[in-house]
């Protein structure tokens, strides 16, 4: 048997999911989270039942391509799940009288029943269940009150026996709310005001600013802090030693030595230099990259759960308008902060192909991604502004510069937002540590084969003389476009791979700052990782993706030739 | 009767018509808003931004070019 969950968008069907079946999916404060649907399975009285995620509509009309896909899951379902926000019965009822004409066995979760309380809203819910002909039971599936009561009553999904006439359908509507729902008068609660204040330009652009200072400051301060109180310390203290005591084991040098350890610099272990799988290897995604990719899902649950991010995409719409995208194009930028993989699947919540063409190129020429972020505030954070301001401040430019170019060039429609802003929440926090668990999980067991392959695969590639063969015949690539030592064609091989392990590959040549800012930007925006390019290849088909990979590498050589002429005669 | 992008803020009004096409008027639908329904501007953005409104517990943001043709009866 299948039972399919549907509903309006952000009304916690991710949730109730997760109750139902223990699978782990990402739930978030804003309308359009799941992008795909997730599969898991729940025992009932003996039986097998397989669940299914189904990504929110409104109504059973799509008017948009993802829409379209999430009704059409409908159709496989032997039971339908509907998962009503109590607190908007209206708007969700509305799907529900079209759903009962499906005629399909349903049953409703009457989600964050809770909020219903402080909000003034009272339901009958017997009253409900007998208008409408379907068992009604109220949850509030982040704590898991009424889960339970769902699971039992799943038996008792029935056809509805309910009939109206669809062009009255609103007309239904109000009456069966007249008669189940009371709403007593409330006072403008605080999470309102804030809310408020949130979207309107003279309150809202301030709050945007510092929102977004302060996430910045968070993510530097947590992750900094892990590095040098936690991971630094570890890795020197506790890792050197060991694989120093490895290393007289395996005799000190040799192929699989060299493999392993790396080479040792004056009888140490040097993580940046030694590029060995145990050291550098381990060393680049655990010590370097992880505290800060902790610290950015830990900020960035916060940011989703809270409700800010539909806020935040009304006060940027007028920018993001410049670039043929609309405020809600903020979601896959910075989801794409952190990876660029999810932040490419999430411009699915983009309606059509000019707009997802745009966020997909822009994301990954001028987003860089946690881990590549990490090695940069490495590499280049204490020359302070000269570094790392520069090479922020060029993708910035560079991000708003093809954004320009592209909503000229790209054929097809821009679409205006349209997009409902939920309520404020306060962050339910065991949903927040099991979100960056989720996400940390997935780092991990992404990044570090990755890591590891890469380095592998650089140390062959040097054994063998591939790198020098390359670096001589791009050579004048390098050295009279972009002033970079040619050696620097190994760092920009691997980055095909990982470009944190990239970057790392950068610090053993003894570069000048402007070298370093010119090769951290190029290395930034020439090409995606492997990982975001198999995720665009889905996304965008073969042809488009091979435009996009024409503007990434033309746009890292021009960046690259330009701020190597500039800083050629600013610096040093 | 103005346009949702004329309206001020904070103010309270009724839907009056809307001059778009079907798929702006379906849109709408969709979230709950329609000819006759009663609704509260939130807020409107400087250099022709998205407008906010709030009808009960639901707020959308919509688009500047498409709150033009949504027209108010401000009360």
């Amino acid at each position: 048997m299948k039972i399919l969950l549907t509903g309006n968008p952000n009304v916690g069907k991710s949730v109730v999911f997760n109750r139902l079946t223990g699978v782990d999916v990402i739930s978030s404060n804003y309308p359009g989270t799941t992008i795909d649907f997730a599969k898991g399975y729940m025992n009932i009285a003996g039986e097998q039942i397989e669940l299914i995620d189904v990504p929110g509509i409104y109504t059973l009309e799509p008017t948009c391509k993802a829409e379209e896909i999430a009704i059409q899951m409908l159709k496989d379902g032997d039971i339908i799940i509907q998962v009503i926000d109590a607190t908007n019965l209206e708007r969700n009822l509305n799907l529900t009288l079209q759903l009962i004409k499906y005629k399909k066995p349903m049953v409703i979760a009457l989600n964050l029943f809770d909020e219903t309380k402080h909000t003034g809203i009272s339901i009958d819910v017997e009253k409900l269940e007998q208008i409408i002909d379907i068992p009604c039971i109220p949850t509030c599936a982040l704590t898991g009150q009424g889960i339970k009561e769902l699971v039992e009553r799943i038996k008792d999904a029935r056809l509805s026996s309910f009939v109206y006439n669809d062009s009255q359908r609103w007309n239904e509507i109000g009456d069966i709310i007249s008669k189940v729902q009371k709403i007593t008068h409330k006072h403008h609660t605080f999470s309102e005001i804030l809310g408020d204040v949130s979207v309107k330009p003279l309150t809202g652009i301030p709050l945007l600013i510092l929102v977004l200072l302060l996430t910045f400051t968070l993510i530097r301060f947590i992750g900094e802090g892990l590095i040098s109180y936690v991971f630094e310390p570890f890795f020197k203290e506790v890792w050197a030693p060991i694989m120093l005591k490895f290393s007289d084991l395996l005799g000190q040098q040799g192929f699989f030595h060299d493999l392993l350890i790396g080479k040792l610099i004056d009888g140490r272990i040097d993580y940046g230099q030694s590029f060995g799988l145990l050291t550098t290897g381990l060393f680049v995604p655990l010590g370097a990259v992880l505290p800060y990719v902790f610290a950015f899902y830990t900020v960035l649950a916060f940011l989703e759960d809270s409700g800010y991010l539909p806020r935040m995409a009304v006060m940027a719409d007028t920018i993001m308008h410049k670039t043929g995208l609309h405020g809600l194009a903020i979601i896959p930028m910075l989801l794409g902060l952190g990876c660029n993989v999810p932040g490419v699947l999430a411009t699915r919540i983009l309606e059509t192909r000019k707009e997802k063409f745009i966020a997909a190129t822009l994301l990954s020429i001028a987003i860089p991604c946690m881990a590549l972020q990490a090695m940069l505030f490495g590499l280049l954070g204490h020359y302070g502004i000269k570094g790392l301001g520069i090479v922020f401040g060029t993708l910035i430019v560079v991000w708003f510069i093809i954004g320009l170019m592209l909503r000229k060039i790209i054929k097809g429609t821009s679409p205006e937002i349209f997009v409902e802003i939920p309520p404020y929440r306060i962050p339910y926090l065991n949903g927040v540590i099991k979100k960056v668990w989720m996400r940390l999980k997935w780092f991990i067991k992404e990044a570090v084969p990755f890591v590891l392959l890469g380095v592998l695969i650089a140390n062959l590639l040097y054994t063998f003389g591939v790198i020098q063969f390359i670096g001589k015949i791009t050579g004048p690539v390098f050295t009279y476009l972009l002033g970079l030592p040619k050696e620097a064609a190994g760092a920009l091989i691997i980055g095909f791979l990982r470009k944190d392990l990239a970057i790392g590959m950068l610090i053993p040549l003894n570069m000048t700052l402007k070298q370093l800012v010119v090769a951290s930007v190029v290395l930034s925006m020439y090409f995606p990782c492997v990982a975001t390019f198999a995720v665009l290849l889905k996304e965008l088909g073969v042809i488009d993706l091979l435009k996009s990979t024409m503007i990434m590498v033309l746009s890292a050589l021009i960046t690259g030739g330009l701020l190597n002429m500039i800083l050629s005669m600013t610096l040093n | 009767m103005i346009s949702l992008t004329e309206m001020p803020a904070g103010k309270k009004g009724t839907i009056a018509a809307i001059n778009g096409g079907y798929g702006l008027v379906k849109k709408l639908d969709k979230m709950g808003f329609r000819i006759g329904k009663e609704i509260t501007k939130v807020s409107g953005q400087w250099m022709k931004g998205p407008v906010v409104i709030r009808s009960g517990n639901t707020e959308i943001a919509i688009g500047f070019g498409m709150a033009n043709k949504i027209m108010v009866e401000v009360k």
